[in-house]
């Protein structure tokens, strides 16, 4: 019987060692995690479980009765393919005939002055998100550096707990990935919420008396009165752990579509730390840090792993991914960071609902929809495979539930 | 088989849609709605559904 081992104690290690299982595999799963929980969804992190409408125990992925050896909260330090062993922080050995890994990503650091000091943070795992949720609860006034998603998110969490926010990115827009158009709605949105938000200003440095962060120096010269900082400058690979196996690294695990690493087939990857080629992206392996895709990658990954090569089944449904700020759900399909444009399909009368179009030359990649959760089905059928927007705008003439024409040129 | 969907949990995301659009539908005002009771033989489907539901809002009852 096969040995199974999965590397990664989050959402895709998971979903690869149920579906394992539920395929009616047999023998031994070893399920290596870095951090010391059992899994847990890491969504609420950045919004209920920080605005305290979830507890900890709430974020807990279901786990049952699974039959598999945890090693949690030992990290994994190499690989050793000629002996098919992963060989972990403990000094013992994973002996392994299937290989599955999953290990994801972490905060980027910051290292520039006083990145050190009491106060400043970090969003990733769980002890991160109960450390920033009790130094909100007695916060003035938080600075949070990048406006990419988390930063968004928590900007959105700490105004729903009345602290005073402000948001800095180098960026012109905040949700860069979503593009300048849209960039400006979004901007839009947390200025309407009381945000402070400054554009095209990075971090300079930080200072404080005692140990604790009070001032922070921005790009532009300008100085600020903080308690707490959130750093939300994206993620970095767990990948150091693969140095020296010969893995083929982009820096995430190549892929095919199978989620076979190119290199070695009894070696598979999923979630953040794979990249596999997207149909959308015609065939390019992407990496695809979202929830929905780590899942997806762990099922289809415990299920294939069991299988010879050749009789894997492909990764083929579009990326999704979603963000809940302000009471809104943005909600995406597809590859919208490679657009080159929105453009706008649907949108209620009032603006506040609406679906986009995110096009690369004449063909649609991708959505982004606010508030408009019931026409994704539809869009979702769309996005199979790019197709021209000129196509799915005449399809969409014949629906009768859009959520109505768009109401000006702009979005 | 029973399909049950915790409607506190639910935020509508519309992936068990993806997934079994003959079971699970989003309806007016982005509301779900679906069929509780299934046939035994799409157990894999709706396992599915409930493993890529993000809200795991979803629960199978035999």
């Amino acid at each position: 019987m096969l040995r199974l081992v999965i590397v990664g104690g989050s959402l895709a290690g998971l979903r690869a060692a149920q579906a394992a299982r539920s395929a009616g595999h047999e023998g031994g799963i070893v399920m290596i995690g870095q951090e010391p929980h059992l899994p847990y969804t890491r969504p609420p992190l950045s919004k209920e479980l920080l605005q305290g409408t979830q507890e900890i125990e709430d974020s807990a992925l279901q786990v049952g009765e699974l039959d598999v050896e945890w090693r949690l909260g030992v990290p994994a330090t190499g690989l050793d393919r000629e002996r098919r062993r992963v060989l972990l922080e403990d000094g013992t050995e994973a002996p392994y005939d299937r290989l599955i890994i999953a290990t994801g990503c972490r905060a980027r650091s910051w290292e520039g002055p006083g990145a050190d000091l009491n106060g400043v943070h970090t969003l990733r795992d769980l002890e991160d998100a109960v450390a920033l949720r009790t130094a909100l609860s007695s916060s003035q006034r938080l600075l949070i550096v990048g406006a990419g998603f988390i930063g968004c998110e928590v900007a959105a969490s700490a105004r729903a707990l009345g602290v005073e926010v402000t948001l800095v990115d180098i960026a012109a827009h905040p949700l860069l990935p979503f593009g300048p158009q849209l960039g400006e709605r979004w901007a839009r949105m947390h200025r309407e919420h009381g945000v402070d938000l400054r554009l095209g200003v990075g971090l300079a440095g930080l200072r404080g008396n005692s140990g604790r962060v009070e001032h922070a120096e921005l790009t532009d010269g300008t100085t600020l009165t903080v308690d707490t900082v959130l750093l939300a400058l994206g993620s970095v690979l767990n990948n150091e752990w693969l140095s020296g196996s010969e893995l083929e690294l982009n820096p995430a695990i190549v892929c095919d579509a199978t989620l076979t690493t190119v290199t070695d087939p009894d070696i598979l990857a999923a979630g953040d730390i794979a990249a596999v080629p997207v149909v959308l992206a015609d065939g390019t392996p992407l990496r695809v840090e979202h929830w929905t895709t780590a899942a997806e990658h762990g099922q289809l990954a415990g299920r294939n792993a069991l299988l010879d090569a050749a009789e894997r089944a492909d990764h083929a449904t579009p990326p999704y991914f979603w963000s809940d700020q302000y009471g809104s759900k943005i909600q995406a399909l597809g590859c919208p960071a490679l657009a080159d444009r929105i453009e706008m399909l649907e949108q209620s009368p009032e603006d506040d609902r609406f679906v986009a179009a995110c096009v690369s030359g004449e063909r649609m990649i991708g959505i982004v929809g606010m508030n408009a959760a019931r026409r994704l089905p539809w869009y979702r059928k769309q996005l199979a495979a790019p197709q021209p927007l000129e196509q799915v705008k005449l399809a969409l003439a014949q629906e009768s539930s859009t959520l109505g024409a768009p109401v000006g040129a702009s979005a | 088989m029973k399909v049950h969907v915790d409607m506190n949990l639910c935020q509508s995301h519309g992936e068990c849609v993806a997934v079994a659009p003959d079971v699970f539908e989003l309806g007016d005002d982005d509301v779900l709605v679906w069929q509780e009771d299934v046939d035994d033989s799409r157990r894999a489907d709706m396992q599915e559904a409930a493993n890529v539901c993000p809200m795991m809002a979803i629960s199978l009852e035999d």
